[in-house]
C-alpha cells in the first residue's frame, strides 16, 4: 500500500491497528474470582477489558500487556503471566 | 491608472496578502512583524477584507490556528519574528508533514539572549530543516511580489508545503519604499481560489499525520524531501508567471549580479545583498572582478543554480547573517557541502556579518572581498568563519 500525503488515514483506524504485539505480560483472567465489579474495564487506557459473552474477557489484539487491570482488581482475578512465544 | 505608491514594506506585505483573499488570518503581534498584522487586522475589522481574523494568546496557537484552517481547506496566513518564529517551530515541523499550505511571513529577528529587537536571519534560518520552503526577498517591492508567489507555490499539488517569505525586520518592514502593486483581478487570474487536494470533512473523517513507525516513517520524510525538490521547478515557475503580470525579473531561485567573468563571487541574502550590489558596482569601476549571488530561496537549498553561478569563479565570499553555535554560518555549511569534490570548484571564505542589526556598510563588504583574497593569495584557507567588525576589547578576559 502506497503512503498517503500528509499521513492521512480515514476514521477509526486505530481499530485496525494491532498493538496487542507489544505486549510482554499477558493478564489472564481466572473466571472462578471474578465479581465482574468492572474495575478492570474502567482502568484499561486500552478498552482490551471488559464483559463479552456474558464474563469478562481480554482482548489480545489490543491489549500492550501493561498490567493496570490486575493491579487493580479486588479479587485478585487477574494473573499476568510472562507472554511467550 | 497606474497602481504604484510609495509605501511602508510591512503595507506592500499587507496589501499582498490581502490581494490573496486568506479566508483566516492568526497572529500575536511581536516586534518587528507588528505592522503587517495589525493592517490586515484594520482591514478585516473595516470590512475591507472577509477573512476570520483570530486573535491568539502565543505564536504556537498561531502556528495551530493556521494550521487547523488549512487542514479545514482554507487559505491561511501568520506572521512572526524571532522568538515567535520559535515557538512556532514544532508546529511547523507537524504543518510540514500533514503537507498544509498556508503562507507566514519571516520578519528577520535577531533571538536572545541578549534580548533584542534588531535585525538578522538567525531566526528564520533556525527552521531551516522543518520541511517549509523560505524565500528572502532584498526590497519592500519583492516582499511584495513574494508572497503572491508564496501561495501559489505553497498550493501547487506537486508541492503542499508551508511557504515562508523572510524579509530583514526594520530595514524592509520599516523603511518606505515605491511599490507597484496589481489590480484585483490580476492578482485573482495568477492565484485562483485553494483547491485543497484533501482536507477535515464531517462526512468522510480523517486523520492527519497518523502515527507511523519504522516502516513507513522514512518514506514520509522523503516524501517531503521529493516535495521540496519538486518545488525548485514550482517556485521558478509562478516567479516566470508573476513576471509577465509585472514585467518585474529577479531571476531564478538565485539572483547573479555582475557574475559572468567575475574572479570572486560574493553569496548573501535578503537586504545586505543590496549593500553587497553597490559595493560590487564600486569595485567593478576600480577594474576588480567582482559579483554577487543572491540566493532568493534557501529551502529548498537551490545548488544547482548556485553552481552554475559559481563554477567559473575562484573565490565566494559567503555572507552569513546568522551563525550555528559551535560551527559557522549555515550559507558557508551548505555551499561547501554542495560544492566539496566537484572539480573546479571554488573555495569558500565564510564570514559573519550583520548579526543583532550590526552594520553592514559598502566598506565591510569590500573588507570581506579584502580578507577573502588575502586568504587564498597566502592559501591560508580558514576553517572558521570571520566574524566582521567584532570589536574585540569589549570581550570578557
Amino acid at each position: 500500500m502506497k503512503i498517503s500525503i500528509g499521513a492521512v488515514v480515514g476514521g477509526g483506524s486505530s481499530l485496525d491497528y494491532q498493538t496487542g504485539t507489544w505486549r510482554d505480560r499477558r493478564p489472564v483472567v481466572k473466571q472462578e474470582n471474578c465479581k465482574a465489579c468492572g474495575i478492570c474495564e474502567e482502568v484499561c487506557p486500552d478498552g482490551a477489558v471488559g464483559p463479552r459473552d456474558g464474563i469478562f474477557q481480554v482482548d489480545y489484539f489490543f491489549c500492550k500487556g501493561c498490567g493496570l487491570c490486575a493491579r487493580e482488581c479486588p479479587a485478585q482475578a487477574i494473573e499476568l503471566l510472562p507472554e511467550e512465544k | 491608472m497606474r497602481l504604484e505608491e510609495v509605501m511602508e514594506g510591512s503595507e506592500a506585505v499587507a496589501l499582498a496578502v490581502k490581494a490573496c483573499r486568506p479566508q483566516v488570518i492568526s497572529a500575536f503581534p511581536i516586534s518587528p512583524q507588528t505592522h503587517i498584522v495589525e493592517r490586515l487586522a484594520r482591514m478585516v475589522s473595516d470590512g475591507d477584507l472577509h477573512a476570520e481574523y483570530v486573535r491568539v494568546e502565543s505564536e504556537f496557537s498561531a502556528a495551530s490556528v493556521v494550521s487547523g484552517a488549512s487542514l479545514a481547506g482554507s487559505r491561511a496566513y501568520t506572521a512572526s519574528s524571532s522568538q515567535g518564529l520559535l515557538l512556532m517551530s514544532e508546529v511547523l515541523y507537524a504543518s510540514a508533514g500533514m503537507r498544509l499550505p498556508f503562507v507566514m511571513t519571516g520578519v528577520n529577528r535577531t533571538v536572545s539572549a541578549p534580548i533584542s529587537i534588531q535585525v538578522d536571519h538567525q531566526d528564520t534560518v533556525s527552521l531551516r530543516d522543518c520541511g517549509v520552503i523560505q524565500m528572502y526577498v532584498e526590497s519592500c517591492q519583492e516582499a511584495y511580489d513574494a508572497h503572491l508567489v508564496a501561495f501559489k507555490v505553497a498550493e501547487d499539488p506537486r508541492v503542499l508545503l508551508p511557504t515562508m517569505v523572510c524579509m530583514d525586520g526594520w530595514i524592509l518592514t520599516h523603511s518606505y519604499e515605491r511599490v507597484s502593486f496589481l489590480a484585483q483581478q490580476d492578482v485573482d487570474l495568477f492565484l485562483p481560489p485553494f483547491k485543497p487536494v484533501n482536507y477535515l470533512d464531517v462526512d468522510n473523517p480523517q486523520s492527519w499525520g497518523s502515527y507511523a513507525d519504522e516502516d513507513v516513517l522514512m518514506e514520509f520524510k522523503y516524501s517531503v524531501q521529493q516535495a521540496m525538490v519538486r518545488a525548485k521547478g514550482v517556485i521558478k515557475e509562478a516567479w516566470e508567471g508573476l513576471a509577465r503580470l509585472t514585467g518585474r525579473d529577479y531571476g531564478g531561485l538565485v539572483e547573479g549580479y555582475r557574475t559572468q567573468d567575475a574572479d570572486l563571487i560574493l553569496v548573501a541574502m535578503g537586504s545586505m545583498a543590496g549593500t553587497a550590489k553597490e559595493a560590487v558596482d564600486k569595485a567593478r569601476r576600480a577594474g576588480d572582478k567582482l559579483g554577487l549571488a543572491r540566493i532568493r530561496c534557501y529551502r529548498p537549498f537551490p545548488h544547482e543554480e548556485l553552481w552554475e553561478i559559481l563554477k567559473a569563479a575562484e573565490v565566494v565570499a559567503v555572507m552569513d547573517a546568522n551563525f550555528s553555535m559551535g560551527s559557522e554560518g549555515a550559507l558557508a555549511l551548505d555551499l561547501k557541502a554542495k560544492l566539496y569534490g566537484r572539480p573546479g570548484a571554488p573555495v569558500v571564505i565564510p564570514f559573519v556579518a550583520g548579526l543583532g542589526g550590526r552594520e553592514v556598510g559598502i566598506e565591510t563588504v569590500l573588507e570581506m572581498v579584502h580578507r577573502a583574497r588575502e586568504c587564498v593569495k597566502k592559501a591560508d584557507l580558514p576553517l572558521e568563519a570571520n566574524w566582521m567588525g567584532l570589536n574585540e576589547a569589549l570581550l570578557p578576559d
